[in-house]
């Protein structure tokens, strides 16, 4: 705009230069969007760069600065941690512990949610209740999620003492303290948000297609393959993302529920025990930066794919 | 689109008739089957400890013997839960009404003007809602830490901020980009300062956004574990993290009956929260209101 309004001038008259516009400083700036009103960004610019940007900073310079002991145990110099994250096994094997663990019931809260929400879309009575019950979960918290585990999973639970009774187990189940535990926990406090957010990817969706493809004879089944699935899956990618995320920092259950030492050794943990256990910042950090980094490339990938996928006028997009 | 349209007329309105088939398709099986499965470890979680709170000692029977509400007295008095559900209330107020002062004006630049760097600081925005947790929290703990704020209730409070103001940021600037701008113009021209279209324009229109992400943030931050747990101390603890340590203190833990009294407590408070939220705000409707906006644009 600026430099059109300046050729005009210049076509016009002849006076100014067409490559400078005479406007003022504070002018030309305006109309490329920067003027007074930006300053009600400054204080959430301020906040994330003291509270975020510069301690992320922070703790990426304190990777380098390795303690004497992490030095002396793996070697490497200044790159002592990453050499230590690298090779030692208790801390490398983290990853696939998390992954294993994190991935599928990611992928586990996303699968078994479109059914449901597939099904709720409709109006039905008492659907606001059932809705509600849903989201329960989000209240119960982590910790109780793993204190009812505990006690309704456990070896004297009700769940075994039930399946016992009815005869269909002789022995009790394991269902706590291990990967099934942190698993079920996942699932408990993950599924519920997997549930709301498809439900208003699909609620996005016109039921127009739907029913056009019934008119042409499409099945329930190739509705579903043929129209649904490809306008949910960008949401889908969405909502996988996110329960992902929260599935990845499991580290109350893991320690309450799991297998702390073994089974569910996740990378949060082991940052924790690092930087309240061990009093190792350095190393405490760098195992939670490449946690980071880790679970930035696992997002990445699912972007990437969702990039692929169709991104027309209507459907579920995220 | 049905969610914003069938709210005010949940009650009173003529229902649809049932267009649904006789036989009942593969699809809700499978659904009613997971719904089944799922309430049945919900209900079975809550209800076992709920129980076992009012229980005085609960090991190897269906049912236990006697009942006694000591535990929550007794759990009342040894953690001093009037400080921590204090703490708790306090903490999660705070964050709450910081979040919004900060993220709300900032939402409103984002929603309304393009200017050089946008997607950078968009970028920046979104960066502490997708990393987890711990990525961030133990750098900034420990920078923390070196400054002396260890184990405050300021150190809280901060530490909570950080991802409240970007999770602020990014559901409130869908809901401002659907408020026509013309609306603003209107007023401007009518001689209102941006101080007046701020008071007198957007922050009516924006009350539902505010309250639902009010309440997103409220009980983000009062379940917050990882990184309250991370700077916080015995003085400054929240419920949460108050339960965790019950939980594995040294030796074992506590009485298992006092951590679910303690339990059964922190959920009653999530519970009242909530359900005196959802009377004002339908939970999805934040969500839709972003997608309906995108489908404008």
């Amino acid at each position: 705009m600026t430099s059109s309004a300046s050729t005009r001038r210049a076509a016009a008259g002849g006076r100014a230069d067409p490559t400078r516009s005479s406007a003022s400083l504070r002018h030309r700036l305006a109309e490329r969007g920067v003027d007074a009103g930006l300053l009600m960004l400054v204080p959430a610019l301020i906040f994330t760069l003291v509270l975020f940007v510069y301690p992320f900073a922070y703790g990426l310079g304190l990777t380098l600065q390795p303690t004497a002991g992490s030095q002396a145990r793996y070697g490497g110099g200044l790159f002592a941690n990453y050499v230590g994250f690298f090779t030692d096994p208790f801390i490398f094997d983290s990853i696939w512990i998390t992954m294993r663990l994190a991935l599928p019931a990611a992928l586990f809260n996303v699968v078994a949610a479109v059914p449901v929400a597939f099904k709720l879309r409709g109006r039905f009575r008492g659907k606001r209740l059932l809705t509600t019950l849903l989201v329960l979960p989000i209240t119960l918290g982590t910790v109780l999620t793993a204190q009812g585990l505990l006690i309704f999973a456990g070896r004297q639970g009700w769940l075994n003492r039930f399946l016992i009774d009815i005869g269909l187990i002789d022995a009790p189940l394991q269902l706590v303290m291990n990967y099934t535990g942190v698993f079920l926990s996942l699932v408990i406090s993950g599924f519920p948000f997997s549930f709301l957010l498809i439900s208003s990817y699909l609620s996005g969706i016109d039921p127009s297609l739907e029913a056009a493809a019934r008119t042409l004879g499409a099945n329930w089944f190739e509705r579903f393959r043929r129209i649904i699935l490809p306008l949910l899956a960008p949401g889908l990618a969405t909502t996988f993302i996110l329960t992902f995320v929260l599935a990845f920092s499991v580290f109350p259950s893991a320690r309450l529920v799991g297998d702390a030492g073994g089974e569910t050794r996740v990378m949060a943990l082991m940052a924790y025990r690092s930087f309240a256990e061990q009093i190792d910042y350095p190393m405490a950090s760098t195992i939670a930066i490449m946690m980071g980094f880790v679970e930035l490339v696992v997002i990445a990938v699912v972007l990437l794919w969702r990039a692929t996928l169709f991104k027309g006028p209507t459907g579920g997009k995220g | 689109m049905s969610t914003v349209t069938e709210t005010p007329t949940r009650r009173g309105a003529p229902s649809a008739p049932p267009r649904r088939a006789i036989v009942a398709a593969p699809s809700t099986w499978i659904t009613w089957a997971i719904v089944a499965a799922f309430f049945v470890f919900l209900v079975g979680i809550v209800v076992s400890v709920v129980v076992d709170s009012f229980s005085k000692q609960w090991f190897g029977q269906w049912l236990p013997p006697q009942y006694s509400t000591d535990w929550y007295t007794n759990a009342w008095e040894r953690f001093n839960l009037t400080r921590v559900i204090g703490v708790t209330i306090g903490v999660g107020l705070t964050v709450v009404v910081l979040s919004i002062l900060i993220g709300v004006p900032a939402a409103y630049v984002l929603a309304r003007r393009t200017f050089p760097g946008k997607r950078f600081v968009m970028l920046l925005f979104l960066l502490p809602v997708i990393i987890p947790p711990i990525t961030y929290g133990i750098p900034l703990a420990t920078v923390m830490y070196a400054n002396g704020l260890g184990r405050t209730l300021l150190a809280v409070v901060l530490v909570n901020l950080v991802p409240s103001v970007p999770f602020v940021i990014l559901t409130m600037t869908p809901f401002i980009e659907q408020i026509s701008p013309s609306i603003e113009s209107a007023a401007r021209m009518c001689g209102a300062r941006t101080l007046d279209i701020f008071v007198r324009i957007l922050a009516p229109l924006l009350v539902p956004g505010v309250l639902a992400a009010s309440i997103l943030v409220l009980v983000r931050t009062v379940g917050m574990f990882e990184l309250t747990f991370l700077v916080s101390g015995p003085q400054v603890d929240t419920l949460v993290v108050a339960i965790y340590r019950a939980m594995t203190s040294a030796g074992g833990g506590e009485a298992r009956q006092l951590v679910s009294a303690m339990a059964v407590l922190y959920t009653a408070t999530m519970l009242i929260t909530l359900v005196v939220a959802l009377r004002f705000v339908n939970p999805t409707q934040l969500v839709a209101r972003v997608r309906d906006t995108r489908d404008d644009d």
